[in-house]
This record gives C-alpha cells, structure tokens and sequence, in this order.
C-alpha cells in the first residue's frame, strides 16, 4: 500500500515532446513507471520512446485508458493545461512547472470546484512511491520502498529527508511534493489524512517553510486527528520579512508566515521538530526508537 | 516586482479610480513647474519603493511656489529612513507633486490572495492611514471583507456592502462603489499581487480619491505585462539581485560574510539557516534552480564573489535535475577566472555525484569537501 500512485497508476505526460517532458518521462520508464503516452497539440500521430503521442488529453485517455498525468508545459500554458486533464476527469494531475502566474492559479482552483480529481503541485517535484511509481523530477535511486510518508513543500528538501532515511536503512511508503506556490492544489493537511488511513505509512516527515499559514492548521489537524508521529522541519529561519525567496509562496508578510510561529506551532500539537535540515532522519529514527516502530521500519 | 506612488496612481486612473491630480518631478525646476500648473500649492511627496514617507518627513505640504522649491531641494537627494527601508535608508530620486486634498475622513481599502481559499479578498476599514497589520492584529472586527469569485469577478453588491459597512455618507457610496470595481479590475488586469490604497479620502466635496497607493505585482505574469516591466525602477534594486535576474537566477542580498550557492528554494532557505544555527551569517540566498548551465553557475559565482562582504563561500547541492557534474564544472571555471582567494566549502549529493566530487578532486583548486548540510556549514563558519 502506499498513496497516490502504484505500479497499477497509467501516467500520460503533458508535454511529452520538450526537452523536460522527454527527458523525465524517459527517467519515469527506467524507473518502471507505468507510462502509456503523452500529449503535444500538433504532434498527435507521433511517438515518443514507443509511446504514442496525441493532440488533446481527451483523445489520450480515450486511447489508453491513463488515469494520472504529468505536466511538464511552459508556465503560460501550464494552468491552461491542468484545465484540461480536470476536465479529462483524471483522477490525479501533477503539475510540476514552475512560474505560473497566481491568478491563474485562482481560477483553475475555480475550475476544479466539484470536480474529482486531485492536483498535486504546481511548481512542486512531483509524486513517488518507491519501487513502484516515480512521477516527477526527483531522483529515483535515493528512494526506498518502505512505512515513512514524505510531505513537503520544497523538492531539494523531500531529497534531503529520503536520502536521510535510505542511509539509516529506513524506507518510504509515498514522498509527496505539494509545491511552493501560494495556490496549490492539494495541501498539508490533504496529505496527512491519506497517510493516516494507509496501512502501510507507519510515520511521517512533514516539511514546510515560510509564508502563508499551511503549517499551522496542519499542526492542528495533527494534534486532533493524527494516529502516526511525525516529525517536521520549517526553512526560512533566516528569512528577511517582505522578500520571496525562490518559492512564490516563501514570504514573511505583515508579521505572518514565520519560521517560528510555525515551529512553536508544531512543537505544541506533538510534533517532533528537527533543529537543522540534516537532522530530519536522526530525529525521525529516534522517535520511531522510542515508540518501538524501528523494527517495522527498518528495510531489512 | 514594486512601482512607484506615481506611477500606480497612473496605472489605476486607466480604470477609472479616481486620484489627484499630479506629476512626476526629477529636479527641482520640473517640480516647481508642476505645481504652477496646480495653481501653486502642492504636496511634495518623496518617491521610494518603501512605506512610512509621511512619518520619516517625506512628505511636505507646500503653500507656495516658494515652499515647493524649498521642500523639493530639500528632499531630492536626501536618504528616507522608514520603517520598511532599513537603517540605510533610501535616496530620494523623484518627487510626486500633487494637488492639496481637503481631507474629511481617511479609509483603507485593499486586495490581497487569500491563500488558504485560493481567492482575491477585498478588505476595507474605517481606519485608513494607519499600518492595516497593526488593525488586524488589535482590532481584527474594524476590518470588512469580501471574498471574490474569479468567474464572477467583484460583484457591485460586494462593493456596495462594503460601502455600508464603511458608513459613507450616502452620497459617496456610489461613487466608492466605482472606486472598488475599478480597483478590481486594475488588479486583475495588471496581475497585481497586492494592491493597497491607504488611505483612501472622503474629500471635502463628497469625492472619493486614492491619496496613495501601492501596487506590487506577480512576478510570474511579468511576461504578459510589458507595460508594467517598463516601469522597473532599477535604483532601488541591488545592483546584484538585477544581475542575477538577467541570468534567472533567483538571488537575495543579506547581511553576513558567507556566500551561498544551493539548488531549491526550499534547501537555499535550510543551508542559510543551518550556517545561522552554527554560529554563522549568510551574505545571501541563492536558489540556481532545477535546470541550471555551466554558464549560469558560473554567473552565480561570480555575483556571490561580487559581494565585498564575503569571506567564504558555501556550495550546497541537492541534484536531481540539476546534475552534480554541472555544478562542478561552473564552480571550477568560476573559480579560474576570478582567482577565488576565500575558503569554499563543497558539498554535493544526488545525480552524477561521482563525476562532480572528481572534477573537483581533479581542478587543482583547494576546495574543503563535505559530507552533508551540517558538516558543510560547520566548516565554512569555522573558516571564515
């Protein structure tokens, strides 16, 4: 078990023929990805690493029965194309671009209302349950298949917290990249209810930075309903008020959205807050320690 | 991205939100000639991208032409230090002067994402002219709001209910009414990500104007905005942060001694405050980003070194898109054409990790290896 994707989830890429589509779904297939095709309007009829490639997602999920997508589009066209795959009904869209603009955020999130299917990103590294399922930009070897969830809003940070873990010998049921724009489609607290319900997620590290106040009703949420420990870490400390870093989401504004409000937050409703981001595996391997689910962590 | 008081005002006046009457001045001549054209009195406003003018005398309420030389000479080269542009300051390089507004009540009206609902909110309150942070945090129930629809777009009942609650005289809720529909359109027309009008005045004749304004904009819709990128005012960038860009690089001047160059935003933000944990101080943030050349990386580089602030330098790399081998290759050219004399701490993971460390091994450069984040951060703040 796992959450999100499996060996059985039928990945079209969106995008397939530019240099970051092609690239990632050709690293999606040697991990063993269950990749069934693309998209590129005005290439349809071609294909691409013996995958067909069609001129609408409609056509392509008619074709090959894909039910998860990944896109790779510029950010002009990104939202445009997430619209798209919603109203494909896919049952999940991950959109890895960078860079689109916020309003156009607002009106996919529009779009979507009362619509089934689930955003992942944007501007995140994607979706990957080890062993099984990799949809993304994020390196595949780091992963192990394994009981510890990954939530994050930051891509570089998802790989320091797996790569953590694989060296202490313990693997990762799903590592999920929500993304750092301030409109995502799928939030903390979103993420944290599957891994409670996953058989097969025993804890979870939840990594989150400056800006907005995601952190902070997911801390609540944990502290009401979480059944798993987990442990975080905020980036940003260091952040000066008013500035974005990197992410569109990373801004302290008006005394709202800091490291530590978010850290004192955390440490009130139970979770394990790690002092550095090189001590997310040792914190995590300590706590599973002390609550006797090291054993069952453990890759053997 | 930030404009001017100026040149927001000109922007919302293309949708009919109504503002005084104005102009732009460079030098004093140009000011005095502006405010004849007003009939000779005049608000002399200092134009820097930072709140808190009229607090730190940035702002001279000017009776004559006399006056308005006076305060325009004064002010026209003078450092601003508010609140908002640290104890540097801001030199003042362009002048707003504005026709005097009889003031009979000051409001606050304002757009911002809510991020939580993924909606614009409109917000309004009876305290204009004061800090609206200070409103929320004191007195959250003097602060009326409206939540958009992006299919609908502000809805004149939205605008007219704030209007109410404002308690205008019945006079002027028509004309507010228009205010804030024209707001909103600016907003979403010009993808603003904030847009503040603090305060808005009831003038003495019933009208309703923006006695100031502040626009900031989506740096990611920049491109459909050529009008808005024109109006880039790059004196009051850092030199290096509009260097960076050019090179779409994301980078953020900071205080310390100790460059950084990191791929992510998110592990950028952790590396500088890992250096902070240990006893350090970043000179920056620098996020080279997911798909980053040898040439981009060697900019990089160049622009930390370019920092007289900088003692030592620290590399972080997370690869997964972006290949250790690439870093390597863009620091150790780098490092070759600047002659690099300060102490760098390398530590890389991920793809091609192997080939990085031996282009490193193999540059003849002294470069302090590192096994992870801490042990990375630990010895630069022991170098430098």
């Amino acid at each position: 078990m796992s959450i999100l994707v499996n060996k059985d989830t039928r990945v079209i890429t969106q995008g397939i023929t530019g240099s970051a589509g092609l690239f990632h779904t050709q690293q999606a297939l040697a991990y063993g990805t269950n990749v069934v095709g693309g998209t590129t309007p005005g290439k349809g009829g071609t294909t691409v690493e013996g995958l067909p490639v069609f001129n609408t997602v409609e056509e392509a999920v008619r074709e090959t029965g894909a039910n998860a997508s990944v896109i790779y589009v510029p950010p002009a066209f990104a939202a445009d194309a997430i619209m798209e795959a919603v109203a494909a009904e896919l049952d999940l869209v991950i959109c890895i671009t960078e860079g689109i603009p916020v309003l156009d955020m607002v009106k996919v999130k529009r779009f979507m209302e009362g619509k089934h299917t689930r955003l992942i990103g944007p501007n995140c590294p994607g979706v990957i349950t080890p062993g099984e399922c990799k949809i993304g930009i994020m390196p595949g070897y780091i992963h192990t298949p394994g009981k510890v969830g990954v939530v994050s809003r930051s891509g570089t940070l998802t790989y320091e917290a797996v790569y953590q873990l694989t060296v202490r010998g313990i693997g990762q049921s799903t590592a999920v990249g929500i993304g750092g724009d301030p409109v995502n489609g799928t939030n903390f607290v979103d993420v944290l209810k599957m891994f409670n319900d996953d058989p097969n997620t025993e804890a979870v590290i939840m990594i989150g930075e400056i800006g907005g106040t995601a952190e902070e009703e997911a801390a609540e949420w944990i502290r009401q309903n979480m059944k798993k420990p987990v442990v975080g870490f905020i980036a940003g400390a260091t952040a000066p008020p008013g500035r974005r870093m990197g992410h569109a989401g990373a801004i302290v504004s008006g005394g709202s959205g800091t490291a530590e409000s978010k850290i004192e937050k955390m440490k009130e409703c139970g979770i394990r807050v790690a002092p550095t981001p090189s001590e997310m595996g040792s914190t995590l391997y300590t706590l599973l320690e002390e609550r006797g689910l090291l054993e069952v962590c453990k890759t053997h | 991205m930030n404009i001017h008081e100026y040149q927001a005002k000109a922007v919302l006046a293309e949708f009919g939100v109504k503002v005084p009457q104005g102009k732009v001045a460079f030098t004093v001549e140009e000011a005095v000639a502006a405010a004849k054209e007003l009939g000779g009195k005049a608000v002399v406003k200092a134009q820097i991208h930072a709140g808190g003018r009229g607090k730190a005398g940035g702002v001279k309420v000017s009776k004559s032409l006399e006056e308005v030389e006076a305060n325009a000479r004064e002010l026209l080269g003078k450092t601003l230090v508010t609140h908002q542009t640290g104890p540097e300051g801001k030199v003042v390089k362009r002048l707003l002067i504005e026709q005097l507004t009889d003031i009979r009540k000051e409001y606050y009206i304002g757009l911002v994402l809510d991020r939580a609902q993924g909606r614009i909110v409109m917000m309004a309150s009876q305290e204009g002219g004061v800090e609206i942070e200070e409103v929320a945090a004191q007195h959250p129930e003097k602060i009326f709001r409206e939540t958009i629809d992006p299919a609908t777009g502000l809805n004149p009942f939205q605008a007219n209910n704030l209007a109410y609650k404002l308690e205008l005289p019945p006079t002027a809720v028509r004309k507010a009414v228009q205010f804030m529909m024209g707001l909103y359109n600016a907003f979403v027309a010009k993808d603003c990500s904030v847009a503040e009008i603090n305060p808005l005045v009831l003038t003495g004749e019933g009208d309703i104007l923006a006695l100031d304004a502040k626009l900031n904009f989506d740096d990611n819709a920049l491109y459909r905005h050529p009008d808005i990128v024109a109006l880039r005012d790059e004196d009051e960038e850092d030199p290096k942060e509009i260097e960076a860009s050019k090179y779409g690089l994301s980078y953020i001047a900071l205080d310390g001694n100790i460059g950084c160059m990191v791929n992510g935003a998110g592990l950028a933000m952790a590396t500088m405050d890992t250096i902070k944990y240990y006893g350090g101080a970043p000179a920056n943030f620098l996020d080279v980003g997911g798909g980053a050349s040898e040439e981009k990386v060697t900019a990089a580089f160049k622009i930390i070194l370019s920092d007289p602030k900088v003692q030592g330098i620290l590399v972080n790399i997370f690869g997964g898109i972006m290949k250790c081998d690439v870093i390597a290759n863009g620091v150790v050219a780098a490092a070759k054409q600047v002659g690099l004399d300060k102490p760098l701490v390398v530590r890389l993971e991920g793809t091609n990790v192997e080939q990085g460390k031996a282009i490193l091994n193999e540059s003849g450069l002294s470069i302090v290896a590192a096994d992870s984040l801490a042990d990375a951060a630990q010895k630069i703040v022991a170098l430098v």
